[in-house]
């Protein structure tokens, strides 16, 4: 079943339909314009198609989870879903072992690890990125402002792989030392990594957020006597919720979607368990873990690809929501909605 | 339509490889043997340019089925279902064991322990002894790190020493014996296992074939004279008998002058006769 792409999720916004007015009368610059215009739209149309068609590859080798019976015995959405009872009188479990003579396909350990990693990066991120965002937007002063927001912005730069290599060696070692953990690569010290990556997110999104309400509201408040702290966080601040939220939003499915770091820093451990500093083993990593030796075509490999879906449709969900907030909130502001 | 991109691919890597280029891939254990016989054989034969990297065994096996590669280097053999796959692509495979290893335990440096049976490790391993005071050490939680399932090491150690059992699920594994290796070091109740070759750092331990036979240490002369119960053998896989550069590769790795190389790289070189007996006239 392939889900519906556009339509009637959102209704599409007046903001983007414009009537174009045809000025020049001579037939040669009209031409030109003709194709100059399709062209573009070419342009445009390939970024969907591309997207459209990369999701068709995925989903097309899941369909024998679907449909296939000898696929189903071993990973139907059953067996993947609930504890199974692998080997006859054992307790039935959750576990994740596909290389064994009984291949074992459970995602509940991958889907709390992914859970967990970004819980904790959120946790990290938010408070971080939002302080920086209202620190910057209300109460630096301009120079320092002019400074800040590139250099945060230049954290997003930090290519994953080096933060998960600083994660591995550094924080792991500080981390388990500093409060006696038990396991050295754990929740905690991939989501600390993952965290800094989702600080730029959050932070560039909530601070433009911020700048964007207009100057009359702060003046209004000022007018009837507040001090700077009042304003921010009795006019401002509510305003720019959505925006924030947004951003938050977005910092959440780049924490689900990245893989260099928790492949690194994690442990890759499937377990199923609360606390933060035990082991994961995540979505992504297990499919950058797994891919590359997968037998063509076996349950295996159709197993990953369902991860993949998953994952594709998760991050889309989460980002298309994410782009949506904004959109209502910018159209608030423009005085265009409600 | 994809098969006419495959083959195209296939021609187009088949003449690339016959152009004085050798692609190898395959095993993070064998990558910095292979790295350093590539660079030897291209100092004497400037004519010639090979490319090393790893991925692990079964990464390497299917390249060489899917003909992403001239020579796959793999620490265990194939298994039913890929030499049934290779089968069905027209490929016939040539093996060649280059080179022996043995699987080393590795524990941290500060922890106290020796020596372990095979019994033991299989305990740890599969989950069913989780603490190290079970085995004679300090009380604590043992922190058990192994590799990817991608690893050839990972399928060797499964099926020799955990009899096809599974892992235990708090397995945390990591891509390659090196990151194996610095994990064990860091970790005072870590244990590891990886090829002999890389075992700076941290402690080997001595493996007990059964709780009767006394613990043999890993090093060369046990893995040879195959007194360390866990040695195997490190294959080189070719898509068809090698010929040509490929032959002249395989020969000299096989020669007195790859084998001393190997011994250099703390690898295990071939008893001689099984050198000259694979070496291809």
């Amino acid at each position: 079943m392939k889900p519906r792409v556009s339509g009637n999720l959102f209704p599409a916004p007046a903001l983007y339909e414009m009537e174009v007015e045809k000025y020049s009368f001579k037939k040669k610059s009209r031409i030109k314009e003709f194709v100059g215009e399709k062209f573009i739209a070419a342009n445009a149309l390939t970024a969907l198609v591309v997207i459209l068609l990369i999701f068709i590859f995925i989903f097309k080798e899941t369909i024998p989870i679907l449909t296939s019976p000898e696929v189903k015995k071993e990973a139907s959405i059953s067996r993947m879903t609930f504890k199974q009872e692998f080997y006859p009188k054992r307790d039935p479990k959750w576990s994740w072992q596909p290389n064994s003579d009984v291949p074992k396909y459970s995602l509940l350990p991958l889907f709390l690890g992914t859970l967990k990693a970004a819980l904790v990066a959120m946790l990290f991120a938010v408070p971080l990125g939002v302080g920086a965002a209202i620190y910057s937007s209300e109460f630096a002063p301009r120079r320092l402002r002019e400074i800040i927001k590139p250099v945060i912005e230049l954290l997003a730069g930090i290519p994953s792989v080096v933060l998960g290599f600083f994660a591995l060696i550094v924080l792991a070692t500080w981390l388990q030392n500093s409060f006696g953990l038990t396991y050295r690569l754990n929740a905690l010290n991939a989501g600390i990594a993952l965290g800094i990556t989702v600080v730029p997110v959050i932070f560039t999104v909530a601070e433009d957020a911020m700048t964007a309400i207009p100057r009359s509201l702060r003046q209004a408040a000022i007018a009837l006597g507040a001090n700077p702290w009042q304003v921010t966080f009795t006019m401002v601040l509510p305003a720019a919720l959505p925006g924030i939220a947004a951003g938050i939003v977005l910092g959440f499915g780049r924490a689900i979607g990245e893989t260099m770091i928790v492949l690194m820093a994690s442990g890759n451990a499937a377990i199923v368990s609360g606390s933060l500093t035990d082991s994961i083993r995540t979505f992504s990593a297990t499919i950058a873990a797994e891919m590359a030796e997968v037998v063509f075509g076996s349950p295996h490999y159709n197993v990953l690809f369902f991860i993949g879906t998953l994952l594709f449709i998760f991050t889309f969900i989460i980002n298309l929501g994410g782009d949506y907030i904004l959109l209502r909130m910018r159209e608030r502001i423009q005085g265009k909605t409600k | 339509m994809k098969n006419l991109l495959i083959s195209a691919l296939l021609i187009l890597s088949a003449s690339a490889a016959f152009a004085g280029n050798i692609t190898i891939k395959g095993s993070d254990t064998m990558v910095r043997l292979g790295q350093r016989w590539a660079e030897e054989y291209m100092k004497i034969h400037k004519d010639v340019t090979l490319q090393v990297s790893g991925g692990g065994s079964g990464t390497g096996i299917a390249a060489l089925i899917n003909g992403g590669t001239d020579i796959c280097q793999a620490s265990r053999d194939m298994k039913l279902q890929e030499y049934a796959n290779a089968e069905s692509k027209g490929i016939k495979i040539h093996k060649v064991a280059v080179a022996l290893d043995g699987i080393a335990v590795f524990v941290n440096e500060a922890n106290p322990i020796k020596e372990l049976s095979l019994e033991q490790l299989r305990g740890i391993y599969t989950g069913s002894i989780t603490n190290w005071k079970e085995v004679g050490g300090p009380s604590h939680i043992i922190i058990v790190y192994g590799r990817e399932n991608s690893s050839g090491t990972y399928a060797y150690f499964k099926e020799y020493v955990l009899k096809n059992e599974d892992y235990a699920d708090a397995t945390q594994t990591l891509p390659g014996t090196a990151a194996v290796v610095n994990a064990v070091g860091q970790d005072k109740f870590g244990i590891g296992y990886g090829g002999l070759a890389w075992s700076k750092g941290v402690k080997a331990l001595a493996v007990k074939k059964d709780e009767k036979t006394p613990g043999v240490e890993p090093s060369m002369e046990t893995v040879i004279n195959a007194t360390y119960p866990i040695s195997r053998e490190l294959y080189w896989f070719f898509n068809g008998a090698p010929s040509g550069e490929l032959k002249d590769f395989l020969n000299w790795a096989l020669s007195a002058d790859g084998q001393k190389i190997a011994e250099e790289t703390d690898y295990v070189p071939l008893p001689k006769e099984k050198a000259e007996s694979s070496t291809i006239k």
